[in-house]
Formats: C-alpha cells, structure tokens, sequence
C-alpha cells in the first residue's frame, strides 16, 4: 500500500486541479461571477439571475466537456494499448467518423437536435460493429488488421462527410462544420455522459495490471496468466462505448484522446493502475480549461473547442517530449 | 500422490501441425526437476511452435500436454504462470518503463486483483535484474536499451516470476558470448536447485554443454527425442541440419562443426 502512496499524491492533486477548472468555468463569461456566489449557487440555493446563469447554462456545459474529455482520455489510453500503439486514438477505429456520417446525415435533413445526438451514438455504434465484423470475423484478432480495418473504414466515413458537407445549404453548412470540430454549447443533458465516465473507470480498474502486462506484448501476458482475448473484448467495446458517447455529446473534439494519456505518461509513467484514473482526471481538466477559454478570449465570439484543445495541447505535448529524458 | 507428479512437464503421444503441414511426428517427453531439455531444428522446423504448445498456450494437434501432471485445460491460468514461465522471443517495445518497472510485470500472477507489488516483490525484482548484471540500470527507460540488455530485462523478468518450469525461447539471442554462457550457467543452476529448464536453442555447443535431454526436429516431420548423447550425432544433425556436420573431440570436449 505504501508503494501506492505518491499514485494517490498524484490523483489527490489532479483532483484539485479539475475542481479549480470546474469554478473558473462556472465563474468566467459574458457575466463574469464571483467563486463566492457559485459556491452559494451550487450549495447555498442562492436565486437571481447569476445563480441561473450557474445552475442552468454554465454548469450543464462545464460538466458535459469534463465528461467527454475525461471520456476521451481514457479512451485513447485503452486504445492505446489494445493496439499497443502509441500513436492510437479514441478516433482511429472509426468511431468518430461513423458519429459525424451520423450526425451530419440527420442534420443535412433538418432533423431535430435528439435525433441529430441519436444518429451520431447509431453512427458510432455501426462504425465499432462494422470494424468488428471486418477485423475480427475469422476469430483471429491481429492488432495490424484491426488497425488497419479502423482506418479504412474511418477513411470512407471522411469520404461520406465530405460528401456531405458539399451538398449542404449554407445555412447548415457552419452547424455541420461546428459539430465536426467539437461545440459544446448545445450539450444540455451531461450527467449520463459523467456517470458512464466513472462507471468505465471503475470497469476498468480492476484489470489494469493485466494492461501492464498486455503492453510488454502478447505472448508475455498469456504466459502471465492474462485472459488476452476477454481483456480485449472488454478494451474494444469500452473504449469504442466511451467514445461514442463523447462525440454525440459534443462532436468529434480532436486531440485530447492522444495527448493526455502521452502526457500523463511522460509524468508518472505507463502504470495504468494510476495512468487510467489521472487520464481521466487530467483529460477532464484541459477539455474544461480549453472550452472556457474557447467562449471567453474572443466573446461574444464562441471558438469550438475543438481548436483550442490543439492549440493548447501542441505546445504543452512538444515541450513534454523535449524535456522527457531519451 | 501419483507417480505422474513427479515431472514437472510431460507430453504424451505429441504431434503438432499447422495448416496442412506436420512439423513433428508423435512423440513423448517427460521431464523431471533438475532437468535440462533443449529443443534443436533448423529453421521453421516448429521449435517456437513446440515450445509454445509445451507452455499450454496453444492446443496440441495430437496428444496431451501435461502440467505438474495435470492437463492445461484443468489449469487456471495465473497458476500455471505461478508453475511455468515463458521467455518469448523478443518483441519490440512500444511504452516507456523503467527496467525495474518491467521486471516487476513478472510479478503479476503472485498478486490478487487489486495487489500492489510490496517491498518483497522489489527486492526480488532487483535481485533478478542483479543476477542478470543490470541492477546499476534499474530505473533507466527500456526504450533506450541495446537489444541485449533488453533480452537480459526480459529474463530478470521471467527469474522476478520465480517459476518452477522456465520455458525459454532463444535465451541466448542478442546476447554477447560472455552473457550467453553466463545466462545459461544461471539457468543451469537453476536446473539443479531443483527447477525444470526447457529452452530453444540454435548452438549446438551450448546445447551439448548444458542440456541433460534433446529433441531434434528435422524440420520434415522427424523428430529425435532423447537423452544428449542419444541425439547429438553428427550424422543425426546433418541429416536434421541438411548440412554436413562433424564432431571433433579435444581437450575433453566435443564440439560439433559444420564443414
């Protein structure tokens, strides 16, 4: 348990760093509001109009991009070592691309914002079968195939959009293009999407050894004595599942899924016993921190999130991996 | 307890195809503790495939393998990697990790699901990275080792298992001369502190220096399953090798040379 002791230093001060974001995200905006009055807002049951601001604008959106990011950066670390790939993301299956054929489908008919959010999830779900189906249909599971059967089919989900994109009105076409680049603002219901974060990390946790063992490579871990081919089934459905429920939230947010688990790596290290919970923490905290600056530096404009999670993530990440000892 | 037990790993009537082809004809082995088997054959002969097959990670075609005298399929699968450990040939790493770090995965099958490596598991770790001369290089990053201190992590690894049976793939690759006598030396003493060896190898020296049985595939389906001095024959070998190999004794020692 002692050998544990500086993980929990670590998840103890990421902890607090997340909460801190969540405040200034509550706190920052068109009406600029005082950590005094969204504690009362959150706790005390304060009314007025800053209150609401908190309770019914602000917090929905704050706590939807944690979820997603936290959602994304587990994600990506799972994805990771499925294909023992550093260079995997939640998006290289083709997850996302099945969302935004979905989404921009329903949105190039007019549909309405829960079927757009719908046909996103069913995009998604059927882009993780057909990737399945194709890589996995003979039984064997190499991760090359699998790999390689992810991007072509997230190659012909690009082609659909571009598709897409070209035959929209004008009006539709920036909508399309927000949701491709990652929006928050219309997230309205994110306490499923917090949830199902925790609920993965808690399904998760208890086989991340076996992923330590998994990532010195195949044959190691079945002469360890790890079920290889149920660890897998539980690391594709997962990963693809949080996945899928991050970009029908806010669109396909490009980035944090590679970055924070790489960055997290270069802190403490590829233990995914600690890895998996600062992920998820560290994901949540940059998404929050990029969506807040994304409506604050340029307002009334609003940036997706999209690019500020680049824009903050690139130099972050270059800095990391010059420093990192080789 | 049965008579059975008493081999740590025994195979019965074994033969082993892929696909269409039959790398080796049925054939039984048993080895008891403190034995030494190596597995020789040319190329694409099924060494890998044998000895995988032999660590239960892969059916037998024909036959049975079994574990401590039990069948794998009655194994649950931490405590056969409690019993037997598997060097795999070397696969290229892709995550940082300390060598301690690496070390310590072999460490995983003695650990409850929610375990954590105690101070015991880390003394043991550098004990093995000391037996394998790379305990000045604990805490440095594997991606940034040769791939002969890499092979040396990957064997701290499998001592850190402390397994009864060590099955070994090509122990001596990448390894410089001092390091592949030095490495076989310590499994050898392993062997006679009551441990079971098995491993892959492609010298034939080394083969006759330390192993007390052979199994020499012909890489057509024949198979040579013996004591040393049974299989290592120089007509044997050549007609295994495909290639003209010669004994020549000296200085109490015979070596095997190809013409």
């Amino acid at each position: 348990m002692l050998r544990s002791l500086p993980a929990l230093r670590t998840i103890a001060a990421l902890l607090l760093a997340g909460a801190l974001a969540l405040v200034w995200a509550l706190s920052a905006g068109d009406l600029p509001i005082p950590f005094s009055d969204v504690v009362g807002a959150l706790f005390g049951g304060a009314d007025g109009m800053a209150a609401s601001v908190v309770r019914e604008l602000r917090l929905p959106r704050a706590v939807a991009v944690f979820a997603c990011g936290g959602l994304l950066a587990i994600a990506g670390a799972l994805m990771q070592v499925l294909l023992r790939n550093p260079l995997a993301d939640p998006y290289v299956l083709g997850i996302s691309g099945g969302a935004a054929v979905g989404a921009l489908g329903a949105m190039l008919l007019g549909l309405a914002p829960w079927l757009v959010d719908a046909a996103a999830f069913a995009g998604a779900l059927g882009a993780m079968l057909l990737v399945f189906g194709l890589a996995h249909g003979d039984g064997s599971w190499t991760q090359t195939r699998l790999l390689l059967t992810g991007v072509i089919v997230a190659a012909g989900c690009g082609a659909a959009v571009t598709l897409m994109l070209s035959l929209a009105t004008d009006t539709r076409l920036q909508s399309m293009l927000f949701w491709l680049m990652g929006d928050a603002s219309g997230a309205s219901r994110p306490w499923p999407a917090l949830v199902l974060m925790v609920v993965g990390l808690v399904a998760v946790l208890p086989f991340a050894r076996d992923l330590n063992v998994l990532a010195r490579g195949e044959l190691s871990a079945r002469a360890l004595g790890v079920r290889v081919e149920r660890l897998r089934y539980l690391l594709y459905v997962l990963a693809s599942l949080l996945t899928a429920v991050a970009v029908t939230l806010i669109g396909s947010v490009g980035f944090v899924g590679l970055i924070v688990p790489h960055l997290v790596r270069f802190v403490i290290g590829n233990d995914q016993r600690v890895l998996l919970p600062a992920a998820m923490l560290a994901g949540g905290t940059l998404l929050t921190l990029a969506d807040t600056a994304a409506r604050t530096v340029i307002a009334p404009m609003q940036l997706p999130v999209g690019v500020l999670t680049a824009l903050i993530g690139v130099p972050v990440f270059l800095f990391l991996l010059s420093r990192h000892p080789r | 307890m049965n008579a059975a037990a008493e081999f740590l790993l025994e195979a019965d009537r074994l033969a082993l195809k892929v696909g269409e082809r039959w790398l080796c004809c049925e054939f039984s082995l048993r080895l008891a503790a403190g034995e030494c088997l190596v597995l020789l054959g040319p190329n694409g002969a099924g060494k890998t495939t044998l000895l995988h097959t032999l660590a239960g990670l892969r059916p037998p075609s024909v036959g049975e393998v079994r574990l401590g005298g039990r069948p794998y399929a009655q194994w649950d699968a931490l405590a056969a990697a409690r019993f037997r450990g598997l060097l795999p040939q070397q696969q290229p790493d892709h995550f940082s990790a300390t060598v301690l770090q690496t070390a310590l995965v072999g460490r995983h099958p003695h650990l409850g699901r929610w375990g954590w490596e105690s101070d015991d598991d880390v003394a043991l770790a550098r004990a093995a990275l000391a037996e394998v001369g790379l305990a000045d290089i604990a805490e440095r990053d594997i991606l940034n080792l040769s791939g002969g201190e890499r092979q040396r992590v990957s064997i701290a690894a499998l001592l850190t298992q402390a397994p009864r049976l060590f099955l070994l793939d090509e122990p001596t690759n990448h390894l410089d001369l001092h390091y592949q006598v030095a490495t076989l030396e310590l499994f050898a003493r392993l062997a006679r502190g009551g441990r079971g060896v098995v491993m892959v190898l492609h010298d034939i020296n080394l083969a006759a220096r330390f192993a007390d049985h052979v199994i020499l595939l012909d890489g057509r389906g024949g198979v040579a399953a013996g004591s040393r001095d049974e299989v290592l024959q120089a007509d044997r070998l050549s007609h295994a090798y495909n290639h003209p190999i010669r004994r020549v004794c000296g200085d109490g020692r015979r070596v095997f040379l190809p013409d």
